[in-house]
């Protein structure tokens, strides 16, 4: 593919709020330029993954790249890249987006602007995109492409004009996105004889091939034996094959050059080597300065991850090993707990990471787990002079240690429907959160701005501000460093024995709340036993909380007939497997999911 | 020399006593008959029962016979020819049923087998008789319900040699009845009582329930005053468990605060279920109330004058042999539990058309493991409990070596007592029987 004229190469992206039909009219444009015909299309080529399909969301990046005759009668290269949807993979979008000249703003014709809209064109922005705004689904009933355009031009500030009217469901106007995508994206610009310069926008792991990475060469050229350098990891190595995706399939080619997308291998054993956002160079002869914007992505969220069964401790091990290669931004190393055994406290982007990790070692490697509660990194100040980073609570020192802790704050956009303004305010408020400005972008709906602990939106502030405003509201965030915060330890303790994985941290203003809903809600989860249980919240050594499960006073079958002993026995054997999934801790019984109790403090 | 019917009461081990030189060389085997026949279904009842027509009543008393039939020697003799004619065995044994067991009791239950008239029990003992060697002093029981009971049917009982009846009376208070969705009034208990009696059937129990919804403590001591004061043999007194599939657990069920919803719906209100204090303290007060009578508790949920426990349940906490037979009914035999099918239309169709003995549709082998579970968490029902030395003489091995670790823990807690030989639960642990069983369930073997 060498010598393609960069004018006729088109590199863009989709972007859009969740559910809005990115995509659909991904699929629509692989589809119309022939690169499949429908019925070799599965649903939705770009998302691999049965959890990406259900949850409706892009988790890894994907590209492809696929060949439009223009009404010019010119033949162009489109290389579409799939951009991960979700706040949590912010970094890794924008390394796709840095991957794009241009990206398609698709809006919904009846739900109009969102805040992940806002967030997604900012973004896009950012990078210098151009932005050509679509609308989609005007076959609704309650499509308003009127009003949709006037709030793309007066919310975002872009020309929506002549934006395309399509449905991506039917195909319809889909032609006029792909003139428009050879008329107003951008063709690349860059040296082609320039050192080398690539940019990695994702990687997989195959098992045969090792690592392949997928990379936007900016300038220069690279071909099978160019030996590779990653100018951040430092790792180098051969490069075995070039190509470019096809639907589904990797399509190997003699180069890539500047302007051009698509992958390499190497014989790179491990993702850790490639990470997203670092610049490929030639290690022969380097270019003297790596693309910008390169930053090593950090866990925002800790928790414990324990295997139900003990015994599958080492497949849950190699379970994790097997996800990361594919995902480097999840990190784990082993940790033991009293309550639980032999686990791993594993470290996320976000809760949707988490929880994406959790059903994936549930699903694709029929594993059970019992998660404890999710943590962030909190700064501890020692009066040593040490600072700790603590993501497991059960490691903080004792306060006497403590000079003072910090936690992560985030800056947290919300926009929602005037008439939920005030109770998303109050659970702002609820949840620590700092006032900071509010704008309305239009009549009806504002954008809410709060400075909120991570630590307050972590559990369970997306459920709740759904609830609260009947669904309409939606929520963006970014991480805006730490703030000094009077934490405390609150220990749960269940028949007077500190149970170490349902310990966590939380602000003192809040902790005696927390601590009374925590026991109420345990003594929700725990079943009556043979005796007496208390369970206790405490901080330090003062129990601040306190509920007792009462003894199991009758468990009795008065009436059997007698003959029937295979039903009864098949009652206490029920019975019994109940009891297996529990975790004994002293000489009680919890019951697995209690161990993500604090998760569900909110609801009443 | 006991009269016949008169039941020893005595627990006995596995062999026979008291009896003459033929049926000593035979195994015990209780046997049991199913009727799943009712007037009416009650509110709490889950057994397998329904109100039928005479004639469907007929049907299923034929089929009976049949499946009775086919244990007879004349079928198991063309079964082991390999020409099996009509029928075949199910069980297969050495020897005939006749030969190799010798019937130590037979217990009607049902549903209302009082239903059935005079000539249909007729039908059914004749059957019987004619295939079993029944023992001369087998406990021979029928369920009889207030309201069904007949002196045409009282003198066919006596013909046929039953010499117990159980009458289910459940509560003492007519509103309390009602509730419970049965069709008669203490008042017509009580006739029945006395023509029961009248007809010379001196073992009788009284099944009470206690816990009824809307029932206090002292309308429960009542219940149990009027039925003691007219001295039954036995009285059975169950705690209310709400069933599901039953009126009783689309009120209670799961979550009793869904009783008004339920009521407004059906436009009554059901009370509410006593809560726990005093469902603990009725249970409690059975114990107290009965025992000044001279009743004594001989299991969960039984009592009976000195001599009057029932040898036929005894039989199945005691893991004796037994045969169920009709719909449903289970069997134990060698080391294997047997359920027959639970519905009617396959049960008569297999007998009355196809002319073959229905096939038990379930069966359970049991392993060394079961079996000792079974020991313990069938043994334990008794308020005597189980004996270390059985254990060890049925299954080679010492209980302490199987069950060390429960056994410890669970007399550490107060909930099983353990003297000398005995092992038995105490009152805590009989509260809790279900938990206490469930760490049996795995031994150690």
């Amino acid at each position: 593919m060498a010598g393609t004229d960069q004018g006729k190469i088109r590199n863009f992206c989709i972007i859009a709020h969740i559910d809005h039909g990115k995509s659909t009219l991904a699929d629509r444009i692989i589809e119309q330029t022939g690169l499949l015909t429908s019925r070799e299309m599965q649903a939705q080529v770009l998302d691999n993954m049965d959890l990406e399909r259900e949850r409706g969301i892009t988790i890894k990046a994907q590209a492809v790249r696929t060949v439009y005759k223009a009404k010019d009668g010119e033949e162009y290269i489109f290389n579409l890249i799939d951009t991960p949807g979700h706040v949590d993979f912010n970094y890794e979008v924008s390394r796709s987006l840095a991957a794009c000249d241009g990206a398609i703003l698709v809006v919904d014709a009846a739900q109009g602007v969102e805040a992940q809209t806002l967030a997604n064109v900012y973004l896009a922005l950012d990078h210098d995109l151009d932005v050509v705004p679509v609308i989609n689904k005007i076959d609704l009933p309650s499509a308003d492409p009127e009003r949709v355009k006037e709030e793309i031009e007066d919310v975002i500030g872009l020309e929506a004009d002549d934006a395309p009217l399509i449905s991506a469901k039917t195909g319809l106007n889909v032609e006029d996105v792909l003139e428009q995508i050879v008329k107003k994206i951008p063709a690349p610009v860059g040296d082609v004889s320039a050192p080398l310069r690539a940019l990695i926008f994702d990687s997989v792991y195959d098992s045969y091939r090792g690592v392949i990475v997928f990379c936007r060469i900016m300038e220069g050229t690279i071909c099978k034996g160019t030996p590779i350098l990653m100018m951040a990891t430092g790792a180098k190595a051969e490069v075995v094959e070039v190509g470019y995706f096809g639907a589904g399939q990797f399509i190997p080619c003699d180069s890539l050059s500047a302007g051009m997308v698509g992958y390499i291998t190497a014989s790179l054993k491990n993702v850790k080597d490639t990470r997203v956002g670092d610049t490929v160079t030639n290690a022969a002869s380097p270019c003297s300065e790596p693309l910008p914007g390169y930053k090593k992505v950090n866990s925002m969220v800790y928790c414990g991850m324990y295997p139900a069964d003990g015994a599958k401790y080492p497949d849950l091990r190699d379970a994790l090993e097997k996800l990361q290669l594919n995902d480097a931004a999840l990190q784990f190393e082993a940790e033991t707990s009293a309550a639980l055994g032999f686990g791993f406290r594993c470290g996320f982007l976000g809760l949707l990471h988490l929880e994406i990790i959790q059903e994936r070692l549930e699903r694709e490697y029929n594993l059970d787990l019992v998660t404890t509660a999710p943590s962030v990194i909190y700064k501890v100040y020692k009066t040593d002079g040490e600072v700790m980073d603590l993501t497991n609570p059960t490691n903080l020192p004792d306060p006497s240690e403590i000079e003072y802790m910090e936690e992560p704050i985030v800056k947290a956009e919300i926009m929602v429907t005037s008439e939920y303004i005030g109770a998303i305010m109050d659970l702002c408020q609820e949840r620590r959160g700092v006032y900071e400005s509010m704008e309305y972008i239009e009549e009806k709906r504002a954008v809410l701005h709060y400075r909120l602990p991570l630590n307050e939106i972590i559990y369970d502030f997306f459920d709740a501000l759904k609830s609260r405003s009947r669904g309409y509201a939606s929520f963006d965030y970014e991480i805006d460093g730490y703030d000094r915060s009077e934490l405390v330890k609150l220990d749960i303790l269940i028949n007077k024995e500190e149970v170490d994985a349902l310990s966590f941290i939380v602000h003192s203003g809040t902790a005696y709340e927390r601590g009374r809903r925590m026991c109420e809600k345990l003594k929700e989860e725990i079943p009556r036993q043979l005796f007496e249980i208390p369970i206790q919240a405490a901080i330090g050594s003062k129990i601040i909380a306190r509920e007792t499960v009462k003894a199991m006073r009758k468990d009795v079958l008065a009436k059997c007939y007698g003959g029937d002993i295979s039903r009864k026995k098949k009652l206490l054997e029920k019975q019994k497997e109940g009891k297996k999934r529990m975790r004994q801790v002293g000489n009680v019984e919890i019951p697995q999911k209690a161990f993500m109790s604090v998760l569900k403090l909110d609801e009443k | 020399m006991k009269s016949a019917g008169k039941p020893d009461g005595k627990e006995r081990g596995n062999g026979v006593d008291g009896k003459n030189g033929e049926e000593e060389l035979k195994r015990r085997l209780e046997v049991y008959i199913h009727v799943p026949f009712c007037v009416k279904k009650c509110a709490y009842c889950d057994f397998l029962s329904a109100p039928a027509s005479e004639e469907a009543r007929q049907r299923y008393v034929d089929a009976l016979c049949l499946e009775i039939g086919g244990y007879r020697r004349e079928y198991h003799d063309a079964y082991k020819a390999g020409n099996p004619t009509r029928l075949q065995l199910r069980f297969p044994l050495d020897g005939t049923f006749h030969d190799t067991y010798v019937v130590d009791s037979i217990f009607l239950g049902g549903g209302t087998p009082s239903i059935l008239d005079g000539r249909q029990i007729r039908q059914i003992f004749q059957s019987l008789r004619k295939t079993f060697s029944v023992s001369r002093d087998a406990e021979i029981t029928i369920e009889a319900n207030p309201g069904t009971v007949t002196g045409e049917k009282l003198s066919a009982w006596r013909e046929v040699g039953i010499n117990r009846v159980s009458i289910g009376l459940q509560s003492a208070n007519d509103e309390e009845l009602k509730l419970l969705g049965r069709i008669h009034t203490h008042h017509q208990f009580e006739e029945t009582y006395e023509s029961v009696r009248a007809a010379g059937f001196t073992n009788v129990n009284v099944d009470l329930i206690s816990a009824i919804p809307g029932q206090s403590v002292e309308s429960w001591r009542q219940t149990l005053e009027k039925v003691a004061a007219i001295s039954p043999e036995h009285i059975s007194a169950y705690s209310l468990i709400v069933e599901e599939g039953t009126p009783f657990y689309e009120y209670f069920g799961e979550d009793r605060e869904k009783r008004n919803v339920a009521g407004e719906r059906t436009k009554f209100v059901m009370p509410a279920l006593p809560n726990e204090e005093d469902e603990r303290e009725m249970y409690h007060l059975t114990e107290r109330v009965l025992s000044p009578y001279g009743y004594h508790r001989y299991e969960i949920s039984n009592y009976a004058k000195e001599g009057y426990a029932c040898r036929h349940n005894l039989g199945y906490w005691e893991r004796r042999e037994y045969l169920g037979i009709g719909l449903g009914a289970a069997s134990f035999m060698g080391h294997k539990r047997y359920k027959n099918t639970s519905d009617l239309e396959r049960y008569l169709e297999a007998l009355l058309e196809k002319e073959r003995p229905f096939l038990a549709e379930e069966v359970e082998n049991l392993t060394a493991a079961d079996e000792m579970a079974e020991f313990l968490f069938l043994g334990l029902r008794k308020t005597r409990g189980i004996s270390a030395y059985d254990f060890a003489e049925n299954f080679g091995r010492d209980i302490d070596e199987v069950y060390g670790r429960p056994l410890q823990k669970l007399s550490a807690g107060g909930w099983l007592k353990r003297e000398g030989d005995r092992i038995f639960l105490t009152r805590r642990g009989i509260d809790v029987s279900n938990m206490v069983f469930v760490e049996f369930l795995e031994p150690e073997v």
